[in-house]
Protein backbone atom coordinates (compact mmCIF):
# COMPACT_ATOMS: atom_id res chain seq x y z
CA UNK A 1 0.00 0.00 0.00
CA UNK A 2 2.70 2.45 1.01
CA UNK A 3 4.68 1.56 -2.05
CA UNK A 4 1.80 2.23 -4.40
CA UNK A 5 0.92 5.56 -2.87
CA UNK A 6 4.55 6.62 -3.06
CA UNK A 7 4.67 6.00 -6.80
CA UNK A 8 1.43 7.85 -7.16
CA UNK A 9 3.04 10.75 -5.33
CA UNK A 10 5.88 10.93 -7.74
CA UNK A 11 3.62 10.71 -10.74
CA UNK A 12 1.05 13.35 -9.97
CA UNK A 13 2.15 15.63 -7.19
CA UNK A 14 -0.26 17.10 -4.67
CA UNK A 15 -3.47 15.64 -6.05
CA UNK A 16 -2.84 12.07 -4.97
CA UNK A 17 -0.84 12.48 -1.78
CA UNK A 18 -1.13 9.72 0.74
CA UNK A 19 -3.58 6.85 0.71
CA UNK A 20 -6.54 6.97 -1.63
CA UNK A 21 -8.98 8.22 0.99
CA UNK A 22 -7.25 11.55 1.33
CA UNK A 23 -7.86 12.54 -2.30
CA UNK A 24 -11.21 13.79 -1.03
CA UNK A 25 -9.51 16.17 1.39
CA UNK A 26 -6.61 17.78 -0.44
CA UNK A 27 -6.98 20.98 -2.45
CA UNK A 28 -8.63 20.02 -5.76
CA UNK A 29 -6.16 21.70 -8.12
CA UNK A 30 -6.33 18.79 -10.55
CA UNK A 31 -10.10 18.96 -10.54
CA UNK A 32 -9.98 22.66 -11.36
CA UNK A 33 -7.58 22.00 -14.22
CA UNK A 34 -10.15 19.54 -15.57
CA UNK A 35 -13.02 22.02 -15.40
CA UNK A 36 -11.01 24.98 -16.66
CA UNK A 37 -11.10 24.19 -20.42
CA UNK A 38 -14.85 23.87 -20.27
CA UNK A 39 -15.32 27.16 -18.42
CA UNK A 40 -12.85 28.91 -20.75
CA UNK A 41 -14.64 27.58 -23.81
CA UNK A 42 -18.07 28.56 -22.50
CA UNK A 43 -16.83 32.06 -21.70
CA UNK A 44 -15.11 32.54 -25.02
CA UNK A 45 -17.70 31.13 -27.42
CA UNK A 46 -20.96 31.41 -25.53
CA UNK A 47 -21.11 33.92 -22.72
CA UNK A 48 -18.78 36.71 -23.85
CA UNK A 49 -20.08 36.82 -27.47
CA UNK A 50 -23.67 36.96 -26.25
CA UNK A 51 -22.97 39.65 -23.65
CA UNK A 52 -20.89 41.61 -26.15
CA UNK A 53 -23.73 41.47 -28.66
CA UNK A 54 -26.32 42.47 -26.09
CA UNK A 55 -24.18 45.34 -24.83
CA UNK A 56 -23.71 46.68 -28.35
CA UNK A 57 -27.46 47.24 -28.41
CA UNK A 58 -26.84 50.12 -26.01
CA UNK A 59 -24.15 51.83 -28.08
CA UNK A 60 -24.71 54.27 -30.95
CA UNK A 61 -22.56 54.63 -34.06
CA UNK A 62 -20.24 57.08 -32.33
CA UNK A 63 -19.68 54.67 -29.43
CA UNK A 64 -21.74 56.50 -26.82
CA UNK A 65 -24.30 54.96 -24.51
CA UNK A 66 -27.81 55.15 -25.91
CA UNK A 67 -31.27 53.70 -25.42
CA UNK A 68 -32.29 54.76 -28.92
CA UNK A 69 -31.84 51.23 -30.37
CA UNK A 70 -34.21 49.80 -27.80
CA UNK A 71 -36.71 52.57 -28.54
CA UNK A 72 -36.31 51.87 -32.26
CA UNK A 73 -37.57 48.34 -31.68
CA UNK A 74 -40.93 50.08 -31.68
CA UNK A 75 -40.81 50.74 -35.44
CA UNK A 76 -43.54 49.10 -37.46
CA UNK A 77 -41.35 46.58 -39.29
CA UNK A 78 -39.82 45.25 -36.06
CA UNK A 79 -43.09 45.20 -34.11
CA UNK A 80 -44.73 43.31 -36.98
CA UNK A 81 -41.91 40.77 -37.06
CA UNK A 82 -42.15 40.15 -33.33
CA UNK A 83 -45.92 39.90 -33.51
CA UNK A 84 -45.89 37.33 -36.34
CA UNK A 85 -43.07 35.35 -34.67
CA UNK A 86 -44.87 35.27 -31.34
CA UNK A 87 -48.16 34.24 -32.94
CA UNK A 88 -46.59 31.44 -34.99
CA UNK A 89 -44.59 30.17 -32.01
CA UNK A 90 -47.62 30.34 -29.72
CA UNK A 91 -49.93 28.63 -32.21
CA UNK A 92 -47.46 25.84 -33.03
CA UNK A 93 -46.69 25.39 -29.31
CA UNK A 94 -50.36 25.29 -28.33
CA UNK A 95 -51.50 22.88 -31.03
CA UNK A 96 -48.30 20.89 -30.75
CA UNK A 97 -48.90 20.44 -27.03
CA UNK A 98 -52.59 19.63 -27.49
CA UNK A 99 -52.11 17.07 -30.28
CA UNK A 100 -48.96 15.68 -28.67
CA UNK A 101 -50.84 15.16 -25.40
CA UNK A 102 -53.71 13.45 -27.20
CA UNK A 103 -51.31 11.13 -29.00
CA UNK A 104 -49.30 10.39 -25.88
CA UNK A 105 -52.52 9.56 -24.00
CA UNK A 106 -53.67 7.38 -26.88
CA UNK A 107 -50.49 5.30 -27.03
CA UNK A 108 -49.94 5.06 -23.26
CA UNK A 109 -53.41 4.84 -21.74
CA UNK A 110 -55.46 3.86 -24.81
CA UNK A 111 -54.72 0.12 -24.53
CA UNK A 112 -53.06 0.07 -27.94
CA UNK A 113 -50.60 -2.74 -28.72
CA UNK A 114 -47.28 -2.03 -27.01
CA UNK A 115 -45.43 -2.26 -30.33
CA UNK A 116 -47.22 0.93 -31.38
CA UNK A 117 -45.97 2.76 -28.33
CA UNK A 118 -42.32 1.96 -28.94
CA UNK A 119 -42.68 2.74 -32.65
CA UNK A 120 -44.23 6.13 -31.93
CA UNK A 121 -41.55 6.95 -29.36
CA UNK A 122 -38.75 6.03 -31.78
CA UNK A 123 -40.38 7.98 -34.58
CA UNK A 124 -40.81 10.98 -32.26
CA UNK A 125 -37.09 10.92 -31.49
CA UNK A 126 -36.37 11.14 -35.20
CA UNK A 127 -39.11 13.61 -36.18
CA UNK A 128 -38.29 16.03 -33.34
CA UNK A 129 -34.79 16.25 -34.84
CA UNK A 130 -36.06 16.45 -38.40
CA UNK A 131 -36.25 20.20 -38.76
CA UNK A 132 -34.57 22.86 -40.80
CA UNK A 133 -34.33 22.80 -44.58
CA UNK A 134 -35.30 19.17 -45.28
CA UNK A 135 -38.57 19.65 -43.40
CA UNK A 136 -39.40 22.64 -45.58
CA UNK A 137 -38.59 20.62 -48.72
CA UNK A 138 -40.86 17.81 -47.55
CA UNK A 139 -43.79 20.15 -47.00
CA UNK A 140 -43.25 21.91 -50.32
CA UNK A 141 -43.35 18.50 -52.02
CA UNK A 142 -46.55 17.68 -50.12
CA UNK A 143 -48.60 20.85 -49.79
CA UNK A 144 -46.81 23.32 -52.04
CA UNK A 145 -48.51 24.63 -55.18
CA UNK A 146 -47.28 21.58 -57.10
CA UNK A 147 -47.11 19.31 -54.07
CA UNK A 148 -48.42 15.79 -54.32
CA UNK A 149 -51.38 16.24 -51.97
CA UNK A 150 -52.35 19.54 -53.62
CA UNK A 151 -52.27 17.93 -57.05
CA UNK A 152 -54.19 14.83 -55.99
CA UNK A 153 -56.86 16.94 -54.30
CA UNK A 154 -57.24 18.91 -57.50
CA UNK A 155 -57.22 16.13 -60.07
CA UNK A 156 -58.98 13.38 -58.15
CA UNK A 157 -61.35 15.27 -55.87
CA UNK A 158 -61.66 18.49 -57.86
CA UNK A 159 -60.74 20.54 -54.81
CA UNK A 160 -58.37 23.44 -55.34
CA UNK A 161 -56.53 23.88 -52.05
CA UNK A 162 -54.92 27.17 -53.01
CA UNK A 163 -58.15 28.69 -54.34
CA UNK A 164 -59.77 27.86 -51.01
CA UNK A 165 -57.37 30.29 -49.35
CA UNK A 166 -54.64 27.92 -48.14
CA UNK A 167 -51.04 28.92 -48.70
CA UNK A 168 -48.06 26.99 -47.43
CA UNK A 169 -46.01 30.19 -47.33
CA UNK A 170 -48.25 31.81 -44.74
CA UNK A 171 -49.02 31.82 -41.05
CA UNK A 172 -51.15 28.65 -41.27
CA UNK A 173 -48.68 26.89 -43.56
CA UNK A 174 -45.69 27.63 -41.38
CA UNK A 175 -47.56 26.60 -38.22
CA UNK A 176 -48.62 23.34 -39.89
CA UNK A 177 -44.99 22.69 -40.85
CA UNK A 178 -43.64 23.52 -37.37
CA UNK A 179 -46.08 21.02 -35.86
CA UNK A 180 -44.04 18.29 -37.53
CA UNK A 181 -41.30 18.74 -34.91
CA UNK A 182 -43.42 20.24 -32.13
CA UNK A 183 -45.82 17.31 -31.70
CA UNK A 184 -43.05 14.67 -31.41
CA UNK A 185 -41.17 16.86 -28.93
CA UNK A 186 -44.33 17.11 -26.82
CA UNK A 187 -44.81 13.34 -26.95
CA UNK A 188 -41.20 12.75 -25.86
CA UNK A 189 -41.44 15.15 -22.91
CA UNK A 190 -44.96 14.39 -21.68
CA UNK A 191 -44.82 10.57 -21.97
CA UNK A 192 -42.82 10.08 -18.74
CA UNK A 193 -45.26 12.39 -16.93
CA UNK A 194 -48.24 10.36 -18.11
CA UNK A 195 -46.41 7.21 -17.04
CA UNK A 196 -46.14 8.88 -13.63
CA UNK A 197 -49.91 8.93 -13.23
CA UNK A 198 -50.18 5.91 -11.00
CA UNK A 199 -52.68 3.20 -11.74
CA UNK A 200 -53.69 3.28 -8.07
CA UNK A 201 -54.94 6.83 -8.44
CA UNK A 202 -57.49 6.02 -11.12
CA UNK A 203 -58.42 2.83 -9.24
CA UNK A 204 -58.91 4.74 -6.00
CA UNK A 205 -60.91 7.39 -7.84
CA UNK A 206 -63.23 4.86 -9.46
CA UNK A 207 -63.63 2.97 -6.17
CA UNK A 208 -64.81 6.23 -4.64
CA UNK A 209 -67.32 6.55 -7.47
CA UNK A 210 -65.58 9.06 -9.72
CA UNK A 211 -66.27 8.98 -13.43
CA UNK A 212 -63.43 9.09 -15.94
CA UNK A 213 -64.18 12.73 -16.62
CA UNK A 214 -63.98 13.50 -12.90
CA UNK A 215 -60.70 11.61 -12.65
CA UNK A 216 -59.15 13.76 -15.37
CA UNK A 217 -60.65 17.00 -14.06
CA UNK A 218 -59.65 16.55 -10.43
CA UNK A 219 -56.59 14.28 -10.53
CA UNK A 220 -55.10 13.75 -13.97
CA UNK A 221 -54.98 17.30 -15.28
CA UNK A 222 -53.95 18.98 -12.00
CA UNK A 223 -51.00 16.59 -11.75
CA UNK A 224 -50.03 17.00 -15.41
CA UNK A 225 -50.75 20.73 -15.45
CA UNK A 226 -47.30 22.04 -14.45
CA UNK A 227 -45.72 19.70 -16.99
CA UNK A 228 -48.08 20.85 -19.72
CA UNK A 229 -47.40 24.50 -18.98
CA UNK A 230 -43.66 23.92 -18.83
CA UNK A 231 -43.56 21.99 -22.07
CA UNK A 232 -45.67 24.67 -23.70
CA UNK A 233 -43.03 27.30 -22.96
CA UNK A 234 -40.26 24.99 -24.20
CA UNK A 235 -42.13 24.40 -27.46
CA UNK A 236 -42.63 28.15 -27.78
CA UNK A 237 -38.91 28.87 -27.42
CA UNK A 238 -38.16 26.02 -29.81
CA UNK A 239 -40.28 27.57 -32.57
CA UNK A 240 -39.23 31.14 -31.82
CA UNK A 241 -35.53 30.55 -32.50
CA UNK A 242 -36.10 28.38 -35.59
CA UNK A 243 -35.11 29.95 -38.87
CA UNK A 244 -33.97 27.43 -41.48
CA UNK A 245 -37.41 25.91 -42.07
CA UNK A 246 -39.08 29.29 -42.43
CA UNK A 247 -36.28 30.63 -44.62
CA UNK A 248 -36.43 27.67 -47.00
CA UNK A 249 -40.24 27.81 -47.15
CA UNK A 250 -40.77 31.51 -47.59
CA UNK A 251 -37.43 32.97 -48.55
CA UNK A 252 -37.59 36.39 -46.98
CA UNK A 253 -41.25 37.02 -47.82
CA UNK A 254 -42.50 36.20 -44.32
CA UNK A 255 -41.37 38.82 -41.89
CA UNK A 256 -40.48 36.85 -38.74
CA UNK A 257 -37.81 37.97 -36.25
CA UNK A 258 -35.08 35.37 -37.02
CA UNK A 259 -35.39 36.04 -40.76
CA UNK A 260 -35.29 39.79 -40.20
CA UNK A 261 -32.18 39.33 -38.07
CA UNK A 262 -30.64 37.05 -40.70
CA UNK A 263 -31.19 39.70 -43.37
CA UNK A 264 -29.81 42.33 -41.01
CA UNK A 265 -26.60 40.37 -40.39
CA UNK A 266 -26.13 39.73 -44.10
CA UNK A 267 -26.82 43.19 -45.38
CA UNK A 268 -27.84 45.63 -42.65
CA UNK A 269 -31.41 45.93 -44.00
CA UNK A 270 -32.40 48.01 -40.99
CA UNK A 271 -29.58 50.46 -41.77
CA UNK A 272 -28.52 50.46 -38.15
CA UNK A 273 -26.13 47.86 -36.67
CA UNK A 274 -27.24 48.78 -33.16
CA UNK A 275 -30.83 47.94 -34.01
CA UNK A 276 -29.70 44.47 -35.11
CA UNK A 277 -28.17 43.96 -31.68
CA UNK A 278 -31.35 45.26 -30.04
CA UNK A 279 -33.32 42.74 -32.12
CA UNK A 280 -31.06 39.98 -30.78
CA UNK A 281 -31.60 41.27 -27.24
CA UNK A 282 -35.36 41.09 -27.77
CA UNK A 283 -35.13 37.52 -29.02
CA UNK A 284 -32.98 36.42 -26.08
CA UNK A 285 -35.38 38.10 -23.64
CA UNK A 286 -38.36 36.21 -25.06
CA UNK A 287 -36.70 32.77 -25.25
CA UNK A 288 -35.18 33.31 -21.79
CA UNK A 289 -38.57 34.06 -20.25
CA UNK A 290 -40.05 30.97 -21.91
CA UNK A 291 -37.18 28.76 -20.73
CA UNK A 292 -37.11 30.09 -17.18
CA UNK A 293 -40.84 29.41 -17.00
CA UNK A 294 -40.15 25.87 -18.17
CA UNK A 295 -37.48 25.24 -15.53
CA UNK A 296 -39.47 26.74 -12.66
CA UNK A 297 -42.60 24.84 -13.57
CA UNK A 298 -40.69 21.63 -14.20
CA UNK A 299 -39.03 21.57 -10.78
CA UNK A 300 -42.47 22.03 -9.25
CA UNK A 301 -43.90 19.24 -11.40
CA UNK A 302 -41.18 16.77 -10.48
CA UNK A 303 -42.35 16.70 -6.89
CA UNK A 304 -45.39 14.71 -7.96
CA UNK A 305 -43.70 12.31 -10.27
CA UNK A 306 -41.13 10.67 -8.04
CA UNK B 1 -70.67 3.70 -25.62
CA UNK B 2 -67.66 3.88 -27.85
CA UNK B 3 -64.63 2.60 -25.97
CA UNK B 4 -61.43 4.28 -24.99
CA UNK B 5 -59.55 2.02 -27.35
CA UNK B 6 -61.56 3.22 -30.33
CA UNK B 7 -60.65 6.85 -29.70
CA UNK B 8 -57.04 5.86 -29.12
CA UNK B 9 -57.00 4.27 -32.59
CA UNK B 10 -58.62 7.35 -34.12
CA UNK B 11 -56.05 9.71 -32.59
CA UNK B 12 -53.20 7.40 -33.53
CA UNK B 13 -54.51 7.05 -37.08
CA UNK B 14 -54.82 10.79 -37.62
CA UNK B 15 -51.36 11.36 -36.17
CA UNK B 16 -49.87 8.63 -38.34
CA UNK B 17 -51.48 10.19 -41.41
CA UNK B 18 -50.06 13.63 -40.60
CA UNK B 19 -46.58 12.25 -40.05
CA UNK B 20 -46.38 9.66 -42.81
CA UNK B 21 -48.13 11.58 -45.59
CA UNK B 22 -45.37 14.22 -46.05
CA UNK B 23 -42.73 11.48 -46.07
CA UNK B 24 -44.64 9.44 -48.62
CA UNK B 25 -45.45 12.48 -50.75
CA UNK B 26 -41.85 13.67 -50.64
CA UNK B 27 -40.60 10.23 -51.60
CA UNK B 28 -42.97 9.93 -54.56
CA UNK B 29 -42.27 13.53 -55.59
CA UNK B 30 -38.54 12.82 -55.54
CA UNK B 31 -39.02 10.02 -58.07
CA UNK B 32 -40.99 12.09 -60.59
CA UNK B 33 -38.02 13.73 -62.28
CA UNK B 34 -38.81 11.85 -65.49
CA UNK B 35 -42.19 12.75 -66.85
CA UNK B 36 -43.49 9.30 -67.72
CA UNK B 37 -42.19 7.00 -65.00
CA UNK B 38 -40.85 6.83 -61.47
CA UNK B 39 -37.07 6.82 -61.29
CA UNK B 40 -34.30 7.49 -58.81
CA UNK B 41 -32.77 10.03 -61.19
CA UNK B 42 -33.13 12.87 -58.66
CA UNK B 43 -31.00 10.88 -56.21
CA UNK B 44 -28.45 10.08 -58.91
CA UNK B 45 -28.36 13.74 -59.82
CA UNK B 46 -27.74 14.67 -56.17
CA UNK B 47 -25.13 12.01 -55.51
CA UNK B 48 -23.21 12.73 -58.69
CA UNK B 49 -23.20 16.47 -57.97
CA UNK B 50 -19.65 17.42 -57.16
CA UNK B 51 -20.86 20.10 -54.72
CA UNK B 52 -22.90 17.52 -52.83
CA UNK B 53 -19.79 15.46 -52.24
CA UNK B 54 -17.61 18.39 -51.24
CA UNK B 55 -20.16 20.08 -48.95
CA UNK B 56 -21.17 16.80 -47.35
CA UNK B 57 -17.55 15.93 -46.59
CA UNK B 58 -16.98 19.43 -45.26
CA UNK B 59 -19.91 19.07 -42.83
CA UNK B 60 -18.79 15.57 -41.93
CA UNK B 61 -15.30 16.81 -41.02
CA UNK B 62 -16.87 19.66 -39.02
CA UNK B 63 -19.06 17.15 -37.17
CA UNK B 64 -16.10 14.92 -36.32
CA UNK B 65 -14.05 17.90 -35.09
CA UNK B 66 -17.00 19.20 -33.05
CA UNK B 67 -17.42 15.76 -31.46
CA UNK B 68 -13.73 15.50 -30.55
CA UNK B 69 -13.56 19.02 -29.11
CA UNK B 70 -16.91 18.55 -27.35
CA UNK B 71 -15.85 15.32 -25.63
CA UNK B 72 -12.44 16.76 -24.79
CA UNK B 73 -13.88 19.71 -22.88
CA UNK B 74 -17.08 18.18 -21.48
CA UNK B 75 -15.77 14.84 -20.22
CA UNK B 76 -13.10 16.19 -17.81
CA UNK B 77 -15.44 18.91 -16.59
CA UNK B 78 -18.39 16.58 -15.96
CA UNK B 79 -16.07 14.00 -14.36
CA UNK B 80 -14.41 16.36 -11.90
CA UNK B 81 -17.66 18.10 -11.06
CA UNK B 82 -19.15 14.74 -10.19
CA UNK B 83 -16.03 13.64 -8.31
CA UNK B 84 -14.96 16.66 -6.32
CA UNK B 85 -16.70 19.88 -7.25
CA UNK B 86 -20.31 18.97 -6.63
CA UNK B 87 -21.19 22.56 -5.78
CA UNK B 88 -20.29 23.57 -9.34
CA UNK B 89 -23.10 21.39 -10.70
CA UNK B 90 -25.73 24.19 -10.88
CA UNK B 91 -23.22 26.36 -12.75
CA UNK B 92 -22.59 23.58 -15.26
CA UNK B 93 -26.30 22.98 -15.68
CA UNK B 94 -26.84 26.69 -16.28
CA UNK B 95 -24.03 27.01 -18.82
CA UNK B 96 -25.16 23.95 -20.75
CA UNK B 97 -28.70 25.29 -20.80
CA UNK B 98 -27.68 28.61 -22.35
CA UNK B 99 -27.39 27.32 -25.95
CA UNK B 100 -31.08 26.43 -25.74
CA UNK B 101 -31.95 29.95 -24.61
CA UNK B 102 -29.67 31.75 -27.05
CA UNK B 103 -30.85 30.85 -30.56
CA UNK B 104 -28.10 29.79 -33.04
CA UNK B 105 -28.57 32.91 -35.13
CA UNK B 106 -27.75 35.10 -32.12
CA UNK B 107 -24.79 32.95 -31.21
CA UNK B 108 -23.24 33.33 -34.65
CA UNK B 109 -24.10 37.04 -34.66
CA UNK B 110 -22.12 37.37 -31.44
CA UNK B 111 -19.24 35.35 -32.90
CA UNK B 112 -19.12 37.56 -35.99
CA UNK B 113 -19.09 40.71 -33.86
CA UNK B 114 -16.51 39.42 -31.39
CA UNK B 115 -14.11 37.68 -33.77
CA UNK B 116 -14.31 39.98 -36.79
CA UNK B 117 -11.29 41.37 -38.61
CA UNK B 118 -10.85 44.36 -36.30
CA UNK B 119 -10.99 42.44 -33.01
CA UNK B 120 -8.23 41.10 -30.75
CA UNK B 121 -8.69 37.57 -32.08
CA UNK B 122 -9.66 38.04 -35.77
CA UNK B 123 -10.74 34.47 -36.52
CA UNK B 124 -12.88 35.47 -39.48
CA UNK B 125 -9.83 36.86 -41.28
CA UNK B 126 -8.65 33.51 -42.58
CA UNK B 127 -10.38 30.40 -43.87
CA UNK B 128 -8.75 28.29 -41.20
CA UNK B 129 -9.83 30.75 -38.51
CA UNK B 130 -13.42 30.70 -39.76
CA UNK B 131 -13.36 26.90 -39.79
CA UNK B 132 -12.14 26.92 -36.20
CA UNK B 133 -14.91 29.38 -35.34
CA UNK B 134 -17.64 27.30 -37.00
CA UNK B 135 -16.47 24.14 -35.23
CA UNK B 136 -16.53 25.99 -31.90
CA UNK B 137 -20.02 27.23 -32.78
CA UNK B 138 -21.14 23.66 -33.42
CA UNK B 139 -19.60 22.49 -30.15
CA UNK B 140 -21.61 25.21 -28.41
CA UNK B 141 -24.85 24.22 -30.14
CA UNK B 142 -24.31 20.59 -29.14
CA UNK B 143 -23.16 21.41 -25.60
CA UNK B 144 -26.53 20.75 -23.89
CA UNK B 145 -26.83 17.33 -25.51
CA UNK B 146 -23.19 16.33 -25.07
CA UNK B 147 -23.17 17.35 -21.41
CA UNK B 148 -26.40 15.56 -20.60
CA UNK B 149 -25.31 12.40 -22.41
CA UNK B 150 -21.96 12.27 -20.60
CA UNK B 151 -23.42 13.26 -17.23
CA UNK B 152 -26.07 10.54 -17.53
CA UNK B 153 -23.32 8.09 -18.39
CA UNK B 154 -21.32 9.13 -15.31
CA UNK B 155 -24.40 8.67 -13.15
CA UNK B 156 -24.69 5.02 -14.16
CA UNK B 157 -21.16 4.15 -12.99
CA UNK B 158 -19.62 4.47 -9.57
CA UNK B 159 -17.21 7.28 -10.38
CA UNK B 160 -15.78 7.59 -6.87
CA UNK B 161 -15.01 3.90 -6.34
CA UNK B 162 -13.52 3.55 -9.83
CA UNK B 163 -11.34 6.60 -9.24
CA UNK B 164 -10.20 5.37 -5.84
CA UNK B 165 -9.36 1.96 -7.29
CA UNK B 166 -7.43 3.49 -10.18
CA UNK B 167 -5.60 5.83 -7.82
CA UNK B 168 -4.61 3.00 -5.49
CA UNK B 169 -3.24 1.15 -8.51
CA UNK B 170 -1.10 4.18 -9.30
CA UNK B 171 -2.98 5.89 -12.11
CA UNK B 172 -2.84 9.67 -12.36
CA UNK B 173 -6.09 11.60 -13.00
CA UNK B 174 -5.58 11.82 -16.77
CA UNK B 175 -4.91 8.11 -17.03
CA UNK B 176 -7.92 7.38 -14.81
CA UNK B 177 -10.10 9.44 -17.07
CA UNK B 178 -8.83 8.04 -20.36
CA UNK B 179 -8.38 4.39 -19.42
CA UNK B 180 -10.99 3.82 -16.71
CA UNK B 181 -13.81 6.35 -16.89
CA UNK B 182 -13.96 6.83 -20.67
CA UNK B 183 -14.33 3.13 -21.59
CA UNK B 184 -17.02 2.76 -18.94
CA UNK B 185 -19.18 5.55 -20.35
CA UNK B 186 -18.24 4.97 -23.99
CA UNK B 187 -21.84 4.22 -24.95
CA UNK B 188 -23.03 7.51 -23.44
CA UNK B 189 -20.24 9.41 -25.21
CA UNK B 190 -21.27 7.79 -28.49
CA UNK B 191 -24.88 8.86 -28.09
CA UNK B 192 -23.67 12.42 -27.45
CA UNK B 193 -21.53 12.09 -30.55
CA UNK B 194 -24.41 11.01 -32.76
CA UNK B 195 -26.61 13.81 -31.47
CA UNK B 196 -23.82 16.24 -32.33
CA UNK B 197 -23.61 14.67 -35.78
CA UNK B 198 -27.37 15.05 -36.31
CA UNK B 199 -27.17 18.73 -35.32
CA UNK B 200 -24.12 19.60 -37.42
CA UNK B 201 -24.75 17.74 -40.65
CA UNK B 202 -27.68 19.82 -41.92
CA UNK B 203 -26.96 23.03 -40.05
CA UNK B 204 -27.65 26.12 -42.11
CA UNK B 205 -27.51 29.40 -40.18
CA UNK B 206 -23.93 29.28 -38.87
CA UNK B 207 -22.49 28.03 -42.14
CA UNK B 208 -24.46 30.52 -44.19
CA UNK B 209 -23.54 33.57 -42.10
CA UNK B 210 -19.89 32.53 -41.84
CA UNK B 211 -19.84 31.82 -45.59
CA UNK B 212 -18.58 28.27 -45.33
CA UNK B 213 -19.42 25.59 -47.94
CA UNK B 214 -21.41 23.31 -45.63
CA UNK B 215 -24.07 20.77 -46.55
CA UNK B 216 -26.87 22.99 -45.17
CA UNK B 217 -25.89 25.87 -47.44
CA UNK B 218 -25.79 23.49 -50.41
CA UNK B 219 -29.26 22.20 -49.54
CA UNK B 220 -30.60 25.74 -49.36
CA UNK B 221 -29.06 26.48 -52.73
CA UNK B 222 -30.59 23.37 -54.33
CA UNK B 223 -33.93 24.16 -52.68
CA UNK B 224 -34.00 27.59 -54.26
CA UNK B 225 -33.01 26.46 -57.75
CA UNK B 226 -34.19 22.91 -58.40
CA UNK B 227 -37.54 21.11 -58.43
CA UNK B 228 -37.00 17.43 -57.61
CA UNK B 229 -33.58 17.32 -56.00
CA UNK B 230 -34.78 19.03 -52.77
CA UNK B 231 -37.22 16.16 -52.13
CA UNK B 232 -34.42 13.69 -52.67
CA UNK B 233 -32.29 15.67 -50.20
CA UNK B 234 -35.16 15.69 -47.70
CA UNK B 235 -35.45 11.90 -47.91
CA UNK B 236 -31.66 11.52 -47.59
CA UNK B 237 -31.64 13.81 -44.53
CA UNK B 238 -34.52 11.95 -42.97
CA UNK B 239 -32.68 8.67 -43.48
CA UNK B 240 -29.54 10.21 -41.91
CA UNK B 241 -31.48 11.51 -38.89
CA UNK B 242 -33.23 8.17 -38.56
CA UNK B 243 -29.84 6.45 -38.73
CA UNK B 244 -28.31 8.65 -36.03
CA UNK B 245 -31.31 8.34 -33.71
CA UNK B 246 -31.57 4.62 -34.40
CA UNK B 247 -27.95 4.12 -33.40
CA UNK B 248 -28.54 6.08 -30.18
CA UNK B 249 -31.54 3.93 -29.26
CA UNK B 250 -29.62 0.80 -30.09
CA UNK B 251 -26.70 1.97 -27.94
CA UNK B 252 -29.11 2.75 -25.14
CA UNK B 253 -30.36 -0.82 -25.25
CA UNK B 254 -26.82 -2.17 -24.96
CA UNK B 255 -25.71 0.32 -22.33
CA UNK B 256 -24.30 -1.43 -19.24
CA UNK B 257 -27.17 -1.49 -16.79
CA UNK B 258 -25.46 -3.81 -14.31
CA UNK B 259 -23.26 -1.03 -12.97
CA UNK B 260 -26.20 1.26 -12.40
CA UNK B 261 -26.60 2.33 -8.82
CA UNK B 262 -29.94 1.97 -7.13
Amino acid sequence: MTHVSLTADKATGPVNTGPAVSIWRSIPIGAWLGVLPFIAFALMFLIVPTLFLVSSAFVDRAGNFTLQNIIDLGTEQVVNAFSISIRISAASAFFGALIGLAMALAIIRGRLPSAIRSTVMTFSGVASNFAGLPLAFAFIATLGRLGLVTVILKTVFGFDLYKSGFNLLSFVGLTLTYLYFQIPLMILIIAPAIDGLKKEWSEAASTLGASRLQFWLYIGLPVLWPNLLGTLSLLFANAFGAIATAYALTGSSLNIVPILLYAQIRGDVLHNPGLGAALALGMIAITAIANVLYIVVRTRAERWLK
Amino acid sequence: MIGRRFWAWVVFGLGAAYFLLPLLATFIFSMQMRRDRLTFDAYLSVFSDERFQSTFSYSLVCAVCAIIVGVAIVLPAAYFVRLRLQWLRPVMEFITLLPLIVPPIILVFGHIKLFNSSSILPLTNSTLGTDVLIVCGYVTLALPYMYRAIDTGLRTIDVQTLTEAATILGADPIRTMVQVIFPNIFVAVLSGAFLTFAIVIGEFVLASLLNRPAFGVYMQNVGANRAYEPSALAIISFALTWGAMGVIQLLDRFAPKTARQA
